[in-house]
């Protein structure tokens, strides 16, 4: 029996002890009409063998060579120990930390964590971790309507530069709590938040705003500009960046006269392997007189009675276990073993290593972009600064460039066509540090057949 | 006490392996640059593989520790279910790659949702919840978006048994409802009276765990169901429980609308620390068009990804992809290596096990806050007696367990049981481990008359005795300070690396 070690004797012993015939008799409560006759629709077991076999053969499937695609979730290099060693049963298969005496190991890399988080948002507070970005931002969200009282709208500014899944997140998780998104415009030479459009907004009641670095195009925002408009106006600024952009980047809590109130975003580029979406994390951090305002766990320093250092689980009165309906959020499962691996690869990176990678991949990034610019037709959509994504506009339909290029192991990026028809056939392209010259050539030329095969046809 | 692992960096050290060389000139504004490096650690390869093998050393884990943490289901997590979903195939999919590339992965996910389906008894599922408490921020929001679809802007409450999670009264609001506690009887059971009390044209619909927190299996859940039902509400299945049942009874037969599973608890895949769960939702006819996008369908022998362009009643999506798709591809991997008759024997001997457990920790003095009752695939036990005699509280009992090598017991859950233990042993655990564990606790059960004291002082052999939380809140202290470290600190210059 898999996973089930009682033998026939164990069974019988313990049926004995317990005092009933067989097995069924303990579910002798459950009103006998509900009893279901097997499970139909579960195929037959497989043993461990033969299921590697078919599982290999699926993700052989799926395997490709060369990819282009970011739109949110991003290719690194992921050192060999991140995994090694978050993989360890004493992470892996370990609960949430409430028992802090049995946790220290979770407890204190959720505490290095937080360290870790604070200082690249330039916040002073970290939570231990959201399910995505996208999740994160909508609780970001949520936080600043609590906080901002000075505003009764709960009508919140998202540019139509933020990702369009995340917009939709926010609008599934917030919609019932009476939250309104109003979406600002892009300006379409620079791929930039409008700040005309954003100026129209200025005698309204606007609780917050959220500042993509980089946004969707992956064009940098004026976000000192529009921190500066959002102290202006008390509306709560909300920061939504990369984390490995801000290696290199001015972190949120720095940004305008005094840095945003709270920073949220994606953890899944700080060695997190793409995996179809997920499991990442996302990040949230905030200004200390936000804490209690705070979304999901926070781990504390603290003594033992011996007055050793520890750590345990702080601030819970925040959540739904002790504060059930009045609780900030309904979180409880978070993304533990996420942040146990970010945490090893920022370690192992450092603050050299990890601006070295936003460094390469914003060069990588440049050079693709100077590549397609060379193809007859191709052009670069946006004259704003980029980080390492850049929208280009083909001469030819992106879906077929695209099916075409798959057929040869390449994904040549993320098709804008359906979030963005007004830029008609543009492409989202991402090179990370993982590309070489030679990548960034290959898909020069291939993109370059591509579209010759798509006008010939 | 190991160090942390900025307190174990020099300035100037890198693990090299993953130093980039420098790229020269960018053309990006000044502005927009940072000033100072990020306060990072500054450390060796080495130095972070020693730190981080350390730390995990002071953790309880299933793979070290008897968990019996009741309604949290920690049982085995099987090494395959995380070696085949980190494939490389798999492992290195972008999200968005296209269905032609995506066969393999999505072939998992369609017969994943079909599977599921089958051990709920639900006509469709939706994977895309991160977690328990995500499944029922959608199931909420389902129940809601049926109302409103349906002209009723009035059913505003949600109705859950005092017994309940914490989330349950935590999403009921966070979906803009209001909260109506239903009581408990003394048996277990709902009280059907003050049920009938609270149903009526304002009810959204009821959340219910079954079997439920208190480890007994609702025995009133027709009676229930055709109330709620008949004052116009619907059924929401927390499926935290669901191991308790699996193979015996589909929740979708007991009349529910609505379920969340939690596949970290009923299907295996690891809880990480706390997290990623998975919170994949189930439903019957009634909220099928509500159901959160993306989902995978078939057309004939291709599958294809259906979002809000083809479901429009759709709530809309919960994640900024699909979820939490590597945990689904481990719960994929369980439910295949379990097969028909293995899902078929898990509540059987999860039952078995915890019904052995409580009737041998009974027979050695405790006492059960249900004796009348079989247990579930969990149980209650009441220490208010002993604390009443000896001072000895459910949480020395939790602590006087880890010197003892087992990890606590979920302790003062449910609210409503005073000084109570919940203990989930699960299907995975031998006999002998039982054994074992009865032993400690009768030991520890005679030193609470012999040297209560010594109980109190538990734990003595974990990394840290009991911890101050009172300073933990007051004097918040949650992120390290370069302040007082000599030698180390911001790097200045980024230029000059």
């Amino acid at each position: 029996m898999p996973f089930i070690p009682h033998t026939e004797s164990d069974t019988q012993a313990m049926l004995r002890d317990i005092g009933v015939e067989n097995i069924e008799e303990l579910f002798d409560e459950i009103p006998s009409e509900f009893h279901c006759l097997g499970l139909k629709g579960i195929p037959k077991a497989l043993t461990e063998f033969q299921l590697a076999r078919l599982m290999r053969e699926r993700s052989a499937k799926d395997q490709i060579k060369l990819s282009f695609m970011g739109a949110g979730a991003y290719e690194h290099h992921i050192p060999a120990a991140v995994w090694e060693i978050a993989t360890r049963g004493e992470y892996y298969s370990a609960y949430t930390p409430y028992q802090a005496e049995a946790s220290q190991g979770t407890l204190q890399v959720i505490y290095e964590y937080q360290t870790m988080i604070a200082s690249l948002t330039g916040l002073d507070v970290s939570n231990a971790s959201l399910y995505d970005g996208a999740s994160a931002l909508a609780e970001a969200i949520l936080m600043a309507v609590r906080i901002n009282r000075k505003s009764r709208s709960k009508r919140v500014l998202i540019p139509k530069t933020v990702h369009p899944f995340y917009v939709d997140v926010v609008g599934s998780i917030t919609r019932n709590q009476g939250i309104k998104i109003v979406q600002l415009p892009y300006d379409n030479e620079t791929g930039q938040v409008s700040l005309s459009a954003l100026d129209a907004y200025s005698h309204e009641d606007i609780t917050a705003i959220v500042i993509p670095q980089t946004n969707v195009f992956g064009v940098l925002e004026e976000v000192h500009t529009i921190t500066q408009w959002a102290v202006d106006h008390d509306v709560l600024a909300i920061a939504l960046v990369n984390p490995v952009a801000l290696g290199l980047l001015k972190p949120p809590g720095e940004w305008g006269p005094d840095g945003v109130a709270i920073a949220c975003g994606e953890g899944q580029p700080l060695g997190i392997p793409l995996s179809s979406g997920g499991p990442y994390f996302g990040f949230l951090s905030c200004r200390e007189a936000f804490v209690r305002q705070l979304p999901g766990r926070l781990v504390g320093r603290t003594t033992d009675l011996e007055g050793t250092q520890g750590f345990t689980l702080t601030l819970q009165a925040r959540e739904q276990h002790i504060r059930r309906s009045r609780a900030t959020s309904n979180i409880c499962t978070n993304q533990g073993l996420m942040v146990t691996a970010a945490t090893i690869y920022m370690s192992l990176l450092g603050p050299r290593g990890l601006r070295r990678v936003a460094e390469h991949c914003h060069v990588k990034t440049r050079d693709l972009v100077s590549v397609m610019n060379g193809i007859d037709g191709v052009d670069e959509v946006f004259t704003g600064k980029r980080f390492h994504e850049a929208v280009l506009r083909l001469p030819v339909s992106v879906e077929a460039v695209l099916n075409v290029l798959s057929e040869w192991g390449i994904l040549g990026g993320v098709p804008l066509s359906s979030w963005y028809p007004e830029l008609g056939e543009a492409l989202l392209v991402c090179a990370t540090e993982t590309k070489s010259d030679d990548d960034l050539k290959i898909y020069g030329q291939a993109l370059r057949a591509a579209i010759d095969q798509v006008s010939e046809a | 006490m190991e160090p942390l692992i900025f307190q174990l960096g020099k300035k100037g050290r890198t693990a090299g392996a993953h130093l980039l060389e420098g790229v020269g000139e960018m053309e990006l504004p000044n502005n927009a640059l940072r000033d100072k490096l990020p306060l990072l650690p500054e450390v060796s390869e080495l130095d972070v593989v020693r730190h981080y093998t350390r730390l995990s050393q002071k953790n309880f884990s299933i793979d070290t520790h008897f968990y019996p943490l009741g309604s949290c289901t920690m049982k085995y997590n099987p090494r395959a279910c995380n070696t085949f979903a980190m494939l490389a195939g798999f492992r290195d999919r972008h999200p968005l790659a296209p269905e032609m590339v995506s066969q393999g992965f999505m072939k998992c996910m369609f017969e994943l949702q079909e599977m599921l389906k089958a051990v709920t008894g639900m006509s469709a599922v939706s994977l895309t919840p991160m977690a328990g408490a995500q499944g029922e921020l959608a199931g909420v929001t389902m129940i809601r978006a049926y109302h409103l679809d349906h002209g009723d802007d009035t059913r505003t409450e949600i109705i859950v048994p005092d017994a309940a999670h914490g989330t349950n009264p935590a999403t009921a609001k966070m979906c803009g409802c209001s909260v109506r506690e239903l009581p408990t009887q003394p048996d277990g059971d709902v009280d059907l009276v003050a049920l009938e009390a609270l149903v009526g044209p304002k009810t959204a619909g009821i959340m219910l765990t079954n079997p439920s927190t208190l480890g007994v299996f609702e025995r009133n859940i027709k009676a229930i169901q055709e109330i709620v039902h008949g004052a116009g509400g619907l059924l929401y299945y927390d499926g935290a429980n669901l191991n308790a049942i699996l193979g015996k009874v589909l929740p979708g037969d007991m009349g529910f609308d609505v379920i969340h599973i939690n596949l970290h608890k009923t299907f295996s895949t690891p809880h990480g620390g706390g997290g990623p769960g998975s919170g994949a939702v189930g439903v019957g006819d009634t909220l099928k068009p509500y159901l959160p996008v993306p989902f995978i369908a078939r057309q004939g022998s291709n599958y294809v990804w259906e979002d809000s362009s083809v479901h429009s009643k759709s709530i809309g999506r919960l994640s900024a992809f699909m979820g939490n798709a590597g945990v689904l591809l481990r719960a994929y991997v369980y439910m295949r290596l379990l097969g028909e008759s293995g899902m078929s024997r898990v509540a059987n001997y999860a039952t078995l096990n915890a019904n052995y457990l409580m009737e041998k920790l009974k027979s050695v003095g405790f006492d059960l806050a249900f004796p009348s009752r079989r247990a579930s695939h969990e149980f209650v036990l009441t220490l208010k007696r002993q604390a009443k005699e000896s001072g000895v509280t459910a949480m020395d009992f939790s602590k006087a367990l880890l010197d003892e090598g087992f990890h606590a017991p979920t302790a003062y859950f449910p609210l409503l049981i005073p000084e109570c233990l919940l203990i989930e042993p699960t299907e995975t655990e031998s006999k002998e481990t039982l054994d074992q564990f009865i032993a400690a606790m009768a030991k520890i059960l005679e030193e609470t008359q012999r040297d209560p004291q010594a109980i109190k002082d538990a734990p003595v052999s974990t990394p840290v005795r009991r911890l101050d939380e009172v300073r933990a809140a007051r004097q918040l202290n949650v992120r390290y300070s370069y302040q007082d470290h000599e030698g180390l600190g911001e790097i200045e210059d980024p230029r000059s690396l």
